[in-house]
């Protein structure tokens, strides 16, 4: 029998018959390790030693006078190892496949970082590795494809439907049923059928119980908003949880690409035009249309550009215990530019979705209230796309003259 | 049409049947059912219509573009629907839906269900609907009177193949290896062996398919399985050869 978790009427296993068997066994691994007081333990040593572990709570004193409102932490997901929380979840992963004794791992990957994340855990625990990546954001991603390949993994640009994320999930899947004996997939978001979605946040809870020790040790008490920023879901999946039981609201941002309005945009819970279906094994908010055929989305992130979305936060939406907006291209390029002169932090295109959302609404609060907005990457990767966005003169000059160098 | 009983009727007068799949809406409607026609024809004894999705895991790459090209094209699913009643009610032999579980969940899986059954459709295969998962699918398709096609697969344990025979009604459709629509298959012991566990599993007949692609695959098959299916191989000859040379590859086949 298939075990498979709702979350409300989302989730499931919706599971073609070949892959049956595979997350029989992978569910009975990841219960095992669940239950096993030794191995969250592991887990925190390696995260401790090889990646950044505690990340810091660091106060935005510039942000925070700047708006006058809300003081304004941030949780420094940038500064694990390759750069995201996306470490949390592929280390935690690699921890299980040495439990299950395979020898290779795949991945899919949109911002490249999960590429990377995993290509790092293959090297170091000795995996054979495969990415799959949207064709579209090999291009835009460049910098991350080459250190997966450095790193020894193989990128293999998917050049089937929109090109972007969700094209490399079916691809992966598509390999994972042929060499499910020896492979283990490290799907990358809290996405898929069960056991991912609760899998994925259980490593990243990780963020959450952190934040939620350190805010009360800074402050003493809890803070009044956390926000995330929402691709697939896990990095807010990972802070939010920390803090389910307290009296704390939870805010994800979205894709609002440019603008929820026009349809080009990746936001599947915060307006309208996500509904309820069932693809990628899993039972969500998709963006599709009357059809059930999904659609194309966008965002200047490419890591937020995607279809469908955790079941576990379409529950939270429904339940009305996490709320959720959507930030624009044009937000975020401002909210990025604002915290990088004001801090000289460099967040993510993706995070600076929930440092948009964020800025909208401390100048708002009171100045005793506290508000939490999770960093779950650094910028560095987009350099190329925030170079575009700003249409900055010195980096055009200098990409011309490399080009030349190499005979273009 | 009852399918169990048109089947075995039918392998009173063949050693093994043959089933075909096409992409409805691809390379267009008109041609879909030209092919179709030609298919029916060359004598092929039950056809399995694949409903485009955008999301097809299950399917290898020939598979996939043709699902691409159809959507692209602008296949709806009420066009997919009125083609496949316009096969039903035209041919003499059984039809099946083949497609994912979104286009039933959104279209709402009582009204598929029962716009089949008005359409002269003999069930479905649905690759990513378990019964677990399946259980208003299921129960509308025993309303409906139509039958739900399971799959096993080589990973398929010997207790699981008689847990979804419950399910089962018409035939079964056994898998020939790991991996997606339209690679290799090694037509070997192993696979003599496999499907052999597959009829303990089941009285129902089966059906082979995943990579059968010639004359010499069929013959292998006889004794082994029930009925033969043909999926890529016909849109690669198709997209090589035209429509014309789907019918001499049929006929060829048999
Ligand atoms: C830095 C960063 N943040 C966020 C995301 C979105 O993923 P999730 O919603 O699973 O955290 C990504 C995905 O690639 C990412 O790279």
């Amino acid at each position: 029998m298939i075990t498979s978790r709702y979350y409300g009427q989302f989730g499931g296993a919706f599971l073609p018959e070949i892959l049956v068997a595979t997350f029989n066994e992978l569910v009975t691994a990841f219960n095992e390790a669940k239950n096993d007081p030794t191995f969250w333990q592991e887990y925190e040593n390696i995260m401790s030693s090889y990646s950044c572990r505690p990340t810091p709570l660091t106060f935005a004193q510039n942000l925070t006078s700047h708006f006058g409102g809300a003081r304004i932490y941030i949780k420094r997901e940038d500064l694990n190892h390759t750069g995201a929380h996306k470490a949390n979840n592929v280390m935690g992963q690699g921890l299980l496949v040495k439990r299950m004794g395979k020898t290779r791992v795949i991945a899919e990957t949109g911002a490249g970082q999960h590429g990377v994340a995993t290509a790092t855990m293959a090297a170091k625990f000795g995996f054979k590795c495969t990415v799959y990546m949207g064709e579209v954001d090999v291009k835009r991603q460049r910098p991350n494809v080459f250190w997966m390949e450095r790193l020894g993994a193989e990128v293999i640009p998917v050049k089937d439907g929109t090109r972007i994320l969700k094209d490399a999930i079916n691809e992966a899947f598509r390999d994972w049923v042929t060499n499910m004996d020896d492979t283990h997939y490290v799907l990358g978001t809290a996405c898929g059928p069960h056991p991912f979605p609760e899998m994925v946040s259980y490593f990243q809870s990780i963020i959450g119980k952190e934040a939620r020790k350190q805010i009360m040790e800074i402050e003493g008490r809890l803070p009044q908003r956390i926000y995330a920023c929402v691709g697939g879901g896990s990095n807010a999946l990972g802070i939010f949880s920390g803090f389910f039981d307290d009296p704390v609201e939870l805010i994800g941002a979205e894709a609002g690409g440019k603008g929820l309005d026009t349809g080009r945009h990746a936001s599947r819970l915060a307006c309208k035009d996500g509904s309820p279906g069932v693809a990628q094994g899993y039972k969500t908010y998709f963006l599709q249309n009357s059809d059930g055929q999904m659609k194309e989305t966008h965002s200047v992130a490419a890591g937020l550009d995607y279809v469908g979305v955790s079941p576990i936060l379409a529950h939270l939406r429904d339940k009305g215990r996490v709320r959720f907006t959507a930030a624009t291209d044009k937000e975020v390029l401002d909210a990025l530019t604002l915290t990088i002169k004001k801090e000289g932090l460099i967040p993510a295109l993706e995070s600076a979705h929930a440092f948009a959302q964020a800025f909208k609404e401390a100048s708002k609060m009171s100045k005793d209230d506290i508000i939490l907005i999770n960093q779950s990457g650094r910028g560095d990767k987009d350099i190329f796309t925030i170079a575009d966005a700003f249409a900055d003169p010195q980096w055009q000059a200098f990409i011309k003259n490399k080009a030349k160098e190499y005979g273009a | 049409m009852e399918l169990e009983s048109y089947l075995q009727r039918k392998l009173k007068e063949k050693d093994i049947l043959l089933m075909t799949h096409i992409v409805l809406g691809y390379p267009s409607f008109k041609e879909s059912f030209q092919i179709i026609e030609k298919m029916v024809a060359a004598g092929v004894d039950i056809m399995e219509l694949q409903i485009p999705f955008s999301e097809p895991i299950a399917d290898g790459p020939v598979i996939l573009r043709a699902n691409q090209k159809a959507l692209e094209s602008g296949a709806t699913i009420q066009d997919c629907l009125s083609l496949a009643q316009k096969a039903a009610e035209t041919f003499d032999i059984p039809f099946l839906i083949m497609t994912y579980y979104n286009i039933l969940y959104k279209y709402g899986v009582s009204e598929f269900t029962a716009k089949m059954a008005s359409s002269s459709i003999t069930g479905a295969i649905i690759p990513d609907l378990p019964p677990e998962e399946g259980s208003t699918y299921l129960t509308c398709m025993e309303k409906s009177n139509l039958a739900p096609i399971m799959i096993f697969s080589p990973t398929t344990t010997s207790d699981r193949m008689q847990y979804l025979a419950d399910f089962a009604k018409g035939f079964i459709y056994c898998i020939a290896r790991k991996g997606v629509t339209g690679e290799k298959t090694t037509f070997s012991n192993k696979l003599s062996d496999y499907l052999s566990g597959c009829h303990n599993a089941t009285s129902l007949p089966i059906a082979v398919g995943f990579g059968i692609k010639d004359r010499q695959d069929i013959q292998f098959l006889k004794g082994k399985a029930e009925i033969a299916v043909i999926g890529s191989q016909t849109i690669r000859i198709m997209e090589q050869d035209g429509i014309k040379a789907v019918e001499d590859f049929i006929l060829s086949l048999q």
